[in-house]
């Protein structure tokens, strides 16, 4: 699970994060008890209507913004470790 | 104006001086920004209520509705070239190139950028005890918490060290803190305030909205946040202007106490202060009544669900690629990707995303995430039902006082009840608020007034009348 979340867990992390998460998915777990079987889920709260607006193209961040911030950047690009070292 | 009156005044009342000519914008300002800076560098003799301070004034012109009056704002929305990490470390060094629309509405209207307030990380937590900035300290007790994620602007306004502040609440993150603080706190209708350049928690759920000392502050506010924006398409044009409220009497009023929420696992006394505040209100010419919300006592299961399944796909982002920091020397651009997560994340952080990513995971999404979304159109039917038979729905705003820093820390589930009384209108994207009912032991109380959608005016018109019969006095807090 912490592979599939991209999340390194050291040996001394994984036994408290494994008992605390049952102690919560046994409390997400009484609703199981519900009979929901002809109710629709939730897809949003407030009904609303026309949220699309114009498809109209306008300016975005220039590169040097949008690059400002990296930890690493290199020949106008985010610059990042080889996938396979 | 002496620099002492000058900070009691309510923001409301500084903005009205400001706009008489009797007051300086600069000398409010940096009345507060002398004691936000303090309590900066106070180190831990202060609350740490903080992550930035103005270094000094903006130029003075004209004031707007807002009148100049300084504002504190949680660290979690953007503001152009100013530190915004959502009080994380993972997001060290971030200065983003653009301003969350929440702020720059505010701003547009006249209120100047004071500071930005400590949170628990990526808002997730109920204590302020999650950051990566350190914990914030009640003003009430020092030893004690002052509720979470937005403590910091939470104690900042209860401290007087700032007018007023922006937070916002997922489960409960205004509401839970303005409680454990004494001061007001609303929670708006899912929508009426766009999320633009807010860092995501769970996009749902998420919502932008005031922390101030009294009910007219917090309608100043708001009235200038609402808006339909483009850019966040959730967001929806608001159908009536927001009021400043003026009632003082509750006749024609009825509210409804549910059973599932004012019982079991609230402690003796905020019970005790939240039914003087029901006995005022009838005092007041409301009618009081019991009403059903049978799906209430399941709306933290489901929340524990959703919420963390939305942060896991939100956090997502956060790679050590476009922004904030990178773990060094990894061996390949996953061990980067994993090493980066892992130190930059907390330990509560990192709870939520693997709690998330379970709940999302092949096979499992059937059994929680869309059991979850069952569970919450089923609380929304209860609260849809009720409003039919009751104007408002009041609870306590949070099961017990401040507790001691530490208190909870071991035992995350212990954590999560604080959010017991909230996370059902969270769920049903309804607007509520929290104010002041009383103490208990020396330490603030909240009453919580939940209403339909777009109710906020006749909401902040009942808090407004009952607000002014409690008449609670928050200024033992102010340091």
């Amino acid at each position: 699970m912490a592979r599939l979340a991209r999340l390194a867990l050291s040996e001394d992390e994984i036994e408290p994060m494994a008992r605390e998460l049952s102690a919560v998915l046994d409390h997400i777990a009484t609703i199981g008890e519900l009979d929901l079987d002809d109710v629709a889920p939730t897809s949003h709260v407030v009904e609303m209507t026309g949220a699309l607006r114009a498809d109209e193209p306008r300016p975005s961040l220039p590169r040097e913004v949008a690059l400002s911030q990296a930890p690493a950047v290199s020949d106008n690009g985010f610059l990042v470790p080889s996938p396979q070292a | 104006m002496s620099a002492t009156n000058v900070l009691d005044l309510s923001a409301s009342d500084a903005a009205a001086a400001i706009a008489d000519g009797s007051l300086s914008s600069t000398e409010l300002f940096e009345a507060y920004r002398a004691r936000a800076d303090g309590d900066r560098s106070a180190g831990d003799d202060g609350l740490n209520c903080f992550t930035w301070v103005a270094s000094e004034a903006p130029p003075a012109d004209s004031p707007g509705t807002l009148g100049g009056v300084p504002l504190a704002v949680k660290d979690l929305f953007c503001t152009e070239g100013v530190p915004s990490q959502s009080g994380s470390r993972i997001l060290e060094g971030y200065e983003p190139p653009y301003t969350a629309t929440a702020v720059s509405r505010l701003t547009d209207a006249g209120a100047t950028l004071l500071a930005k307030t400590n949170q628990d990380e990526f808002a997730m937590g109920s204590s302020n005890e999650n950051s990566g900035y350190g914990p914030v300290r009640n003003p009430w007790d020092r030893g004690r918490v002052p509720g979470g994620s937005s403590g910091g602007s939470a104690a900042a306004v209860a401290a007087g060290l700032a007018p007023w502040a922006l937070g916002t609440d997922t489960g409960g993150s205004i509401r839970q803190p303005a409680a454990l603080c004494g001061i007001v706190g609303l929670k708006p209708t899912y929508g009426s305030v766009s999320r633009y350049g807010m860092i995501a928690f769970a996009s749902s759920l998420d919502q932008a909205g005031p922390l101030t000392r009294d009910v007219r502050d917090a309608a100043l506010l708001f009235g200038q946040m609402t808006g339909r924006d483009d850019r966040d398409a959730t967001s929806l044009q608001f159908p009536h202007a927001i009021e400043l409220p003026t009632a003082e009497r509750l006749d024609g009023v009825t509210l409804g106490v549910p059973d599932e929420l004012t019982g079991e696992g609230i402690e003796a006394g905020v019970l005790e202060s939240f039914r003087a505040s029901l006995a005022l209100a009838q005092e007041l010419g409301a009618s009081v009544r019991e009403v059903r919300l049978p799906h209430a006592p399941h709306a933290l299961a489901a929340y524990y669900v959703l919420a963390p399944a939305e942060a896991s796909s939100n956090l997502a982002r956060f790679d050590g690629v476009r922004y904030g920091m990178r773990t060094p020397d990894a061996e390949d651009l996953l061990d980067m990707y994993t090493s980066t997560r892992h130190d930059g994340f907390g330990a509560e952080v990192k709870r939520r995303i693997m709690l998330g990513t379970y709940a999302l995971s092949s096979g499992y999404y059937d059994a929680y995430y869309g059991r979850a979304q069952r569970v919450r159109t089923k609380i929304a039917d209860d609260f849809r039902a009720a409003f039919a038979e009751v104007d408002f729905i009041v609870t306590p705003t949070a099961p017990t006082i401040a507790f001691k820093l530490g208190e909870k820390t071991a035992d995350p589930l212990s954590m999560y009840l604080n959010d017991f009384c909230t996370v059902p209108m969270s769920l049903a994207g309804i607007p509520a608020i929290s104010i002041p009912s009383g103490l208990s032991d020396g330490l603030p109380v909240g009453l919580q007034i939940a209403g339909p959608a777009f109710s906020e005016n006749k909401l902040l018109d009942a808090a407004h009348a009952l607000e002014t019969a409690i008449g609670f006095d928050g200024s033992s807090a102010r340091v």
